[in-house]
């Protein structure tokens, strides 16, 4: 028994990086989801596009969202060289497998859904991400009166706008702000990407129930009791109330707002 | 009384590990239902014989599901339509009369095909003796029980132990990985006292021989676990990538300066 190979060199190693990347993917989502909630609420996007601002200038979440941008390259470079590898190790397919006798069709199709899953978020970034980053969305003006809460709001020119700015004038709150809630509202008229959306949802869904309960079986947790509890959040959690959480946005838009 | 049945076999037929295999149909008349799939395969290679023609060519050993030798990938499951057992204790009663039945080797780069449905499982071997084993010094004979083993844990390593190495694992896993294998004879010894002195350089050892032996990478489908004739646990994989990552991260040897 000689010295042995580098970590990250051996399967092992490239598939803990798979499980810890996924992990922390998998914490956004339940951020991004609770944030997006304010979508729901029905204040012209006031609390929604506050929130957008906070989250695109506010150090330390830019400094994890990098960090992200990061785990979503390496989730996906790591999943093709090992897939690739897998591919190497059968060169020649079996005429017939059944592969339904012995395991589900979401754990032997991580590669396919990952596929989508990557094509949805180059989309949904170009539509979101790159839009607010590159001022190619619309700009709104909120006056608040700060004693009764009344709250009036005005679409801005690109020539009234100049950046994201909160001022309070004779007990009337001012917000100038990027209209990330309406670019929303926008974008999700049209049916073919609302649709798009819902299958990409169902895609999380089925790579979530396999990958999070996964993602700790190759870190090498394994026990009778917290097992269970992880599948169940896997399955419930990761699997059912998020992937719907998010459908539910785009189809809100597009049938009630 | 037996009911008898005919069938018609779609068999691979390979020449030797260099040339292309092909799909070759034969028929199979008059086969007992209280046959074994390879008591099948002998009557069938007896008319083949008698007909001057190259009998089909496929491992077996004991024939009674202890040895690991029998493999055959049948109707697209390996050792055929049912859990827990292996091919030689399959029997034909599982199928019926003027059924087809898909019969083709273990398929893995690590598994090259020697001729027809055998393939040169060795890969096994050589990961075996890269750390599948303990040193000790012979001598006399100790005593039983001197070591003290917990019931939960012996028993738990006499079932990792009873993996038999047949590749049903790499033939059922759609990665052609051979994790749970590893995973099995590294748990055997890492949970007993006798495997510690060797512990983390075994889980690395065998690890490295079976990246360089071209086994797949798992993605925990479970398929190997629900295909294994011995019902051997995924918790083992878990618990070699815990010998691993410890093996890498927290060895005692490599974590502190020696002077």
């Amino acid at each position: 028994m000689s010295n042995s190979k580098p970590v990250l060199s051996s399967s092992l190693g490239r598939k803990l990086i798979m499980s810890l990347t996924g992990i922390f993917l998998c914490t956004f989502l339940i951020v991004h989801l609770i944030g997006n909630l304010q979508l729901f609420k029905n204040d012209e996007g006031y609390a929604f596009n506050n929130y957008a601002y906070f989250m695109t200038h506010f150090t330390p979440i830019k400094v994890v969202s990098y960090l992200l941008y990061a785990s979503i390259v390496i989730h996906a470079v790591y999943a093709l060289i090992l897939s690739m590898q897998n591919k190497a190790a059968r060169p020649v397919n079996y005429a017939r497998y059944d592969g339904n006798a012995n395991s589900t069709w979401s754990s032997r199709n991580m590669g396919i859904l990952g596929t989508v899953l990557l094509v949805f978020i180059a989309t949904h970034m170009q539509n979101f991400w790159w839009k607010y980053h590159n001022d190619q969305v619309p700009y709104i003006e909120y006056q608040t009166d700060l004693s009764t809460g009344v709250r009036s709001s005005r679409a801005l020119e690109a020539n009234e706008f100049i950046d994201y700015q909160v001022s309070t004038d004779n007990g009337v709150e001012i917000v100038k702000a990027r209209d990330l809630y309406k670019q929303v509202d926008f974008a999700f008229e049209n049916p073919f990407l609302v649709f798009f959306y819902v299958l990409a949802m169902a895609a999380l869904s089925f790579h979530l129930i396999h990958g999070f309960q996964s993602a700790f079986q190759t870190v090498g947790f394994s026990h009778k009791k917290y097992v269970p509890i992880i599948r169940f959040i896997g399955v419930w959690g990761f699997g059912v109330l998020i992937p719907i959480g998010f459908a539910l946005m785009p189809l809100y838009f597009y049938f009630v707002k | 009384m037996a009911q008898h049945m005919n069938l018609t076999l779609k068999v691979w037929r390979q020449k030797n590990d260099k040339s292309k295999g092909q799909f070759v149909t034969i028929q199979a008349k008059d086969i007992a239902d209280d046959m074994s799939f390879l008591e099948m395969l002998d009557v069938v290679n007896e008319d083949l014989t008698r007909l001057g023609e190259d009998p089909i060519y496929f491992d077996h050993d004991c024939r009674e599901g202890i040895c690991g030798m029998c493999s055959l990938v049948i109707n697209g499951r390996p050792h055929g339509p049912k859990y827990g057992i292996t091919t030689c204790q399959l029997h034909m009663r599982t199928f019926h009369d003027g059924q087809t039945i898909v019969i083709e080797p273990w398929r893995a780069a690590a598994f090259p095909v020697l001729k027809d449905l055998a393939t040169d499982r060795t890969s096994f071997d050589r990961i075996q003796q890269a750390g599948g084993y303990v040193n000790v010094n012979t001598g006399g004979v100790p005593d039983a029980n001197t070591i003290p083993i917990p019931k939960r844990i012996a028993d738990e390593a006499f079932e990792a132990a009873t993996c038999i190495g047949c590749g049903a694992c790499v033939a059922a896993c759609k990665n052609a990985s051979a994790m749970l294998f590893v995973s099995a004879k590294i748990s055997q010894f890492a949970l007993l006292p006798q495997g510690q002195t060797e512990r983390y350089e075994r889980a690395q050892a065998m690890v490295d021989q079976m990246d360089a032996e071209g086994f797949g990478n798992c993605t925990n489908t479970g398929a190997c676990e629900a295909e294994c004739p011995k019902g051997i646990k995924l918790t083992n994989i878990a618990r070699m990538n815990r010998e691993y990552f410890t093996a890498k991260f927290f060895r005692e040897e490599d974590v502190h300066t020696h002077s």
